[in-house]
């Protein structure tokens, strides 16, 4: 159909913000034309014309959010005018057009309507062209006081900060109810401290920052995660001495070719890899009624952003080399930081790596991204005085690794067969090479 | 507990009332010989004797008027209308000299008088016999007002309206004396406090406001919301009119953020009409919707059935204004 909705970019995507418009109103548009951009919870994306035809209509405007299978647009054959009437219908027509109608019975002076019969088309059209401006959330101020909102949805979205003229109004006349900003703010993640400190949040309060897609989707996730998913923790440490001379060998070696490129987390992630390929059954994940094993052994890794995180998904790492590998998480980091990943790209992993080494933090345990079956925690590597094979105390390098695991899916042993694995590879890096 | 018709429990009221004080008698049309036109008062002339159970004539501002003389000198007297429709002709006596009377005389003299009856449309009266004078006398100061609907608020209110010092409206309800209920023993004094509403029904979703005859009506209703509209309905039955338990309305309306009042009386100034305006002027910031009342229609009772229950409040209205007010 020519009408065009906010189409759903990424698997979580429940809304989004049309950032611009790439075409105007009236412009002529192809099929796999770049139309507008569209910021999703993860990443702003160039979104292609679905139709050929012309841009007759442009109901969301740049700047404005809308939930996913919202009308923003109408692309018709040339010269057909996007349908008027059913415009507004959205979810209950009837009730809307009476109460549309009492409405303008009462606020219009009795003497003015008695003239009206002859201009009264004119003067439905204008109601249309209302009802046409209502779903597109302008963001600019001024305009917050016609907004149409119940008294409690008032109240409710001020005590949350949350600015009504970007809530979709599903009540009379496109009123926002109770229940559409408790949806908000439901998408919004956890509500906000209870109500029964007000001083101290008052006090504390310095600003109130909004959340972004990306942040929303955050807090989403992982308390999807660590209410239902019954995590558990297990904890190894592990000689980081031989990684970190392998690592400085491939550095000197390679200067002047990419190798020295080569991170002592590329050597995590594959190691990473490749104890999932040994140990195939913690490649799983829970789903209902099942525990799904995959081939493919699609790796996580979390990257830290200004605004958040996102976990781009290395797809079937299991067939690339460390220097693939390498090469794929550099891309993959650059275009996140860039937020031009595309959807899919974020979409599908069986397990995460996450790592804090570099931010001095030497132990951790996170989070599981679920439906995942596990994440490991990365510290940093640190000097520290071990005792060797033959009890002397010397110098060592180690990092700790924590494993959370799903325990629907992965049992203790299970756990600790995989830590094996990936402890073995990193103690003897050369295998990673081969 | 027992159960027990409303009839039964306002008889049982009356009864333990005139044992225990010697001050209280009732007077009204058919009230002692024929035992009441709705047989409230069966039994009250054999037990009491002549002089404390006393038919009138057909002269409702005679025997109103004297009801408030006796209530002068220190009886208690309770006052029975046939019908709250009939008390029209007693109209002076009821808003202008019992409520006022303590006023006017500097303080000098109570009037503790009951009048009571049944009162609202019941079915086919027609225009004349349908009054629900709720309205009209809640309008009134000085006087106190209860709507029971239910055997239990039946006893326990008319009880405490004969024990109170000052004039007291009993407003019963005339589909409603068949009906059954369980009602404390009758060993137990049973004294409802007035002004206290009560909730008939847990909810969430939504607040309906009744009273008397559409308290039914409401439960009914929040059955049907509940399981073909899966609409969670509270429903708080108000009991008395004046003194309206506001705690009790604006406790249930924060919960529920959403209000149908549905109400025996008339849409222009009809009790509804007060109550919602104490609502959006006390917790203005609790409403997710406008409050909405299912109440009569604004013309004269029709005879005829099929319009009568038009001009009713139905289910069927109730049902589809609470839908309104959940946007549903």
């Amino acid at each position: 159909m020519p009408e065009i909705q906010m189409p759903k970019l990424s698997d979580t995507m429940t809304e989004g913000t049309l950032v611009a418009w790439k075409k105007k109103k009236g412009d002529k548009v192809t099929t796999g034309e770049v139309i507008a951009e569209i910021e999703t919870d993860k990443a702003t994306m160039e979104w292609e014309s679905p139709e050929d035809g012309t841009l007759t209509e442009i109901y969301v405007e740049e700047g404005g959010k809308v939930d996913v299978g919202v009308k923003i647009a109408f692309i018709g054959a040339e010269g057909e005018a996007a349908p008027k009437e059913e415009k507004k219908k959205e979810p209950e027509p009837k009730a809307k057009e009476e109460e549309k109608k009492e409405q303008k019975e009462t606020e219009k002076p009795a003497p003015a309507k008695e003239k009206e019969p002859e201009t009264a088309p004119p003067q439905e059209k204008k109601e249309t062209k209302a009802a046409e401006k209502k779903p597109a959330p302008k963001v600019e101020g001024g305009d917050e006081a016609r907004v149409k909102a119940s008294p409690i949805a008032r109240r409710l979205a001020a005590e949350q900060g949350i600015d009504l003229s970007t809530v979709q109004g599903t009540g009379p006349d496109g009123r926002v109810t109770e229940n559409d900003v408790r949806g908000v703010m439901k998408s919004k993640g956890p509500a906000p401290q209870p109500k029964s400190v007000p001083s101290r949040i008052a006090a504390a309060e310095g600003s109130r920052i909004s959340l972004t897609g990306m942040r929303k989707v955050i807090a989403e996730r992982l308390v999807e995660s660590k209410g239902p998913v019954p995590h558990f923790y297990l904890n190894i440490e592990i000689d980081a001495g031989p990684l970190m001379t392998k690592r400085t060998e491939l550095k000197s070696a390679g200067e002047k070719s990419d190798t020295a490129k080569i991170t002592v987390n590329d050597f995590i992630l594959k190691a990473a890899v490749e104890a999932a390929v040994k140990v195939p059954k913690a490649n799983a994940s829970f789903d209902g009624d099942a525990i799904v094993q995959y081939n493919d052994v699609n790796l996580g890794i979390a990257v830290a952003l200004e605004e958040g995180l996102v976990t781009p998904v290395i797809r079937a790492a299991q067939g690339k080399s460390l220097r693939e590998i390498s090469e794929t998480v550099k891309d993959l980091a650059h275009r996140a930081r860039n937020k031009r990943m595309k959807p899919e790209e974020f979409q599908g992993g069986n397990f995460t790596v996450s790592n804090l080494g570099s931010y001095g933090i030497d132990n951790f345990l996170a989070i599981i991204n679920p439906p995942q079956g596990f994440i490991l925690s990365i510290g940093a590597v640190v000097k520290k005085a071990v005792v060797d094979d033959s009890d002397h105390i010397v110098t060592g390098q180690r990092m700790s690794i924590g494993m959370s695991c799903d325990h629907r899916v992965i049992d203790g042993a299970l756990g600790a067969e995989y830590l094996k694995a990936l402890r073995q590879l990193l103690e003897n890096p050369t295998l990673l090479l081969i | 507990m027992r159960e027990i018709t409303y009839r039964q429990a306002l008889n049982e009221a009356l009864a333990e009332e005139l044992e225990r004080d010697p001050n209280v008698f009732l007077m009204g049309e058919e009230v002692a010989e024929y035992n009441g036109a709705y047989k409230v008062s069966q039994g009250l002339l054999e037990r009491f004797g002549a002089k404390r159970i006393i038919d009138t004539p057909i002269s409702e501002n005679g025997f109103a008027g004297l009801g408030v003389g006796a209530a002068m000198v220190g009886l208690r007297p309770i006052i029975e209308f046939m019908t709250f429709s009939f008390s029209l002709v007693a109209f002076d006596q009821v808003v202008n000299n019992a409520p006022n009377m303590l006023t006017m005389s500097g303080g000098q003299f109570n009037i503790p008088i009951t009048f009571r009856g049944p009162n609202g449309p019941a079915h086919q009266l027609g225009a004349t016999h349908s009054h629900a004078t709720e309205c009209l006398y809640a309008n009134t100061p000085g006087l106190k007002i209860c709507t029971p609907a239910t055997p239990r608020d039946a006893k326990g209110l008319l009880k405490t309206a004969i024990r109170d010092n000052d004039p007291v409206l009993v407003l019963e309800v005339e589909l409603l004396y068949s009906s059954k209920g369980m009602v404390e023993d009758e060993n137990v004094e049973l004294l409802i406090p007035l002004g206290e509403a009560e909730v008939k029904r847990e909810g969430s979703d939504v607040t309906i406001i009744c009273y008397a005859q559409t308290v039914p009506l409401a439960l009914a209703a929040a059955e049907t919301l509940e399981n073909e509209e899966e609409i969670s309905a509270e429903v708080l039955d108000l009991r008395s009119i004046k003194p309206l338990d506001m705690e009790a309305i604006l406790n249930s309306v924060s919960k529920t953020h959403r209000v149908v009042i549905v109400e025996q009386d008339r849409p222009f100034c009809g009790v509804g009409a007060e109550v919602t305006y104490r609502i959006q002027k006390e917790i203005f910031d609790q409403l997710d919707a406008p409050v909405l009342r299912v109440c009569q229609e604004d013309v004269a009772m029709p005879y005829n059935e099929r319009l009568e229950m038009a001009v009713l409040p139905s289910a069927e209205k109730l049902i589809a204004a609470v839908k309104k007010v959940c946007y549903a």
